[in-house]
């Protein structure tokens, strides 16, 4: 913290902003006194992800955002945007294109996951989708009160779930 | 091992010891899972959510997280209990809030060290906790419980976004590291905005006590990491132990020293107040317990004061928490009997030194 100098003296910066004009990557650091001297309310890089959401969005779309819902779990866009939270683990790829760019804000430029890989990752993903699809099928039998199929489709699962992958 | 036995001591992260106690409450690390083919918590059904239940108990319970687990079941336990678990930090305000109707619930490790709360914002919620500066330790045990886990439980997982959670703040490595500040001095001082203002600037969270929203009471400060896409666990936990941290204890040391040196019958003062009033109230409220249990601590950490040990305050910190207090008594009292039972039991624990 506080490694940073301030632009115009040797104080340290209190002050961050990035700016992103026709690509050209701006960045800002001022100390209390010179922020307040050029005037400029800068804000704090980190912003609620609500508000980077309504904004990003507003931006995007010239404010009519195109509904884009996940198919696995029928989560629309716009109730991501209310709630800030995604319904199932397929709505990253359903999204993917609305949330890149989001992320990249949120989480200071990271784009791509760095850390630990689960043991058991990679060609575990399209069996995820996979059981993740049996077991929306699943709940509309159980729905439907259609018992003798739902029976089938759990059995089914814990086949799949029993396989070596 | 109940819930009753362990509401009678302090939990290990308030041990008081390890590495910078002085400064340097606790450690946390939380990492954040779903079950691969679920939908997450909040958009999955009753039975769907009853079955993520089902099928961490049945990992989580295996064993092979060692013996001794507590299970809690939250849509059977009281109200009492929830709150319990939420003043030892073992399950969040989230979590316990009486109005959910969801299944859910939080296995607690045999010496408190580890949490893990079931169907909070994402299926699973490992924490670790550890008692001053110990976050390289931290990440050591939560990995292990981790690898443990993932031998039998499928984690949702993406090759570009990581694990993926419910809320996309948290997707990637999933992992929050926090540590627990005591920031007295830099409050008396008036520095602790500045320090706020930078934490943020640096895209660390700053809370209070008991987290998200909530005051920093008893000048106690939760600095938290917010990033989680595009770094490595050991990033962040190097920036935590080689840069936050350090800089933060610089800082407070600095004010302490300041202190000492500029205002000492001031400080003098405020701390032989604290113990004065601790030793002889009769009618105490919680915030005003913590800030003077936080002047305390900051007398005994500068050798101001010896009447009272810091095993002793991070004892009352949590006993005098509205949950534990009942439990101590034994039945449940109104705000009004809480405060003279509080009073009560200080005098008790102050004297018995």
């Amino acid at each position: 913290m506080l490694k940073r100098k301030c632009d115009q003296c040797n104080s340290p910066a209190t002050h961050h902003s990035v700016e992103i004009i026709k690509g050209q990557k701006i960045e800002k650091h001022l100390c209390d006194a010179h922020a307040a001297e050029a005037g400029l309310a800068i804000k704090a890089v980190h912003t609620p992800i609500n508000e980077l959401l309504t904004n990003f969005v507003k931006v995007r779309s010239g404010g009519a955002a195109q509904e884009t819902v996940c198919e696995h779990c029928g989560l629309r866009f716009s109730e991501f945007r209310e709630s800030s939270l995604l319904g199932c683990q397929s709505c990253y790829t359903a999204f993917e294109e609305q949330l890149g760019p989001l992320l990249e804000r949120a989480h200071e430029g990271g784009t791509h996951h760095l850390g630990k890989v689960p043991r058991r990752a990679g060609a575990g993903q399209e069996r995820q989708q996979h059981l993740l699809r049996m077991r929306k099928r699943l709940a509309e039998a159980v729905d439907c009160e259609d018992y003798e199929l739902a029976v089938r489709l759990r059995d089914d699962i814990r086949g799949i779930e029993e396989q070596p992958e | 091992m109940s819930l009753g036995q362990i509401s009678q001591r302090a939990g290990e992260w308030l041990r008081g010891a390890g590495p910078q106690s002085e400064v340097v409450i606790s450690s946390r690390i939380r990492l954040a899972r779903n079950l691969a083919g679920f939908p997450f918590v909040g958009r999955a059904s009753k039975a769907q959510q009853q079955e993520v239940v089902q099928r961490c108990q049945e990992e989580v319970m295996s064993g092979r997280l060692g013996a001794g687990l507590i299970w809690v079941d939250l849509t059977q336990s009281t109200a009492l209990d929830r709150q319990l678990l939420v003043e030892r930090q073992l399950a969040s305000r989230q979590h316990v809030k009486a109005t959910l109707d969801l299944p859910r619930a939080v296995a607690i490790g045999a010496d408190e060290t580890f949490a893990i709360m079931v169907n909070e914002e994402d299926h699973l919620r490992v924490q670790v906790l550890r008692s001053g500066m110990q976050v390289g330790d931290a990440f050591a045990q939560i990995n292990a419980i981790d690898d443990t886990l993932e031998e039998h439980l499928d984690f949702a997982y993406a090759k570009r976004f990581g694990y993926l959670t419910a809320c996309p703040t948290n997707v990637g490595s999933g992992i929050r590291v926090s540590v627990m500040l005591h920031l007295p001095a830099l409050k008396l001082t008036g520095e602790i905005e500045k320090v706020r203002r930078a934490a943020r600037d640096m895209h660390l969270a700053v809370r209070g006590l008991f987290g998200e929203g909530s005051e920093a009471q008893g000048d106690l400060y939760q600095i938290s990491n917010q990033t989680t896409l595009g770094r490595s666990e050991q990033e962040i936990l190097t920036y935590f132990q080689h840069s936050v941290v350090p800089q933060v204890i610089a800082y407070e040391t600095k004010a302490r020293m300041a202190l000492l040196q500029q205002r000492q019958w001031e400080l003098d003062d405020k701390i032989w107040r604290a113990w004065a009033v601790l030793t002889h109230a009769r009618v105490m409220g919680t915030e005003e317990v913590l800030s003077l249990l936080s002047h305390l601590r900051l007398g005994v950490n500068l050798g101001r004061i010896d009447t009272v040990d810091i095993p002793t305050i991070n004892e009352l910190l949590l006993l005098t928490q509205p949950a534990h207090l009942q439990r101590v008594a034994g039945r449940e009292l109104d705000p009004a009997s809480r405060r003279r039972a509080r009073a009560d039991l200080i005098r008790q624990r102050l004297a018995a030194k």
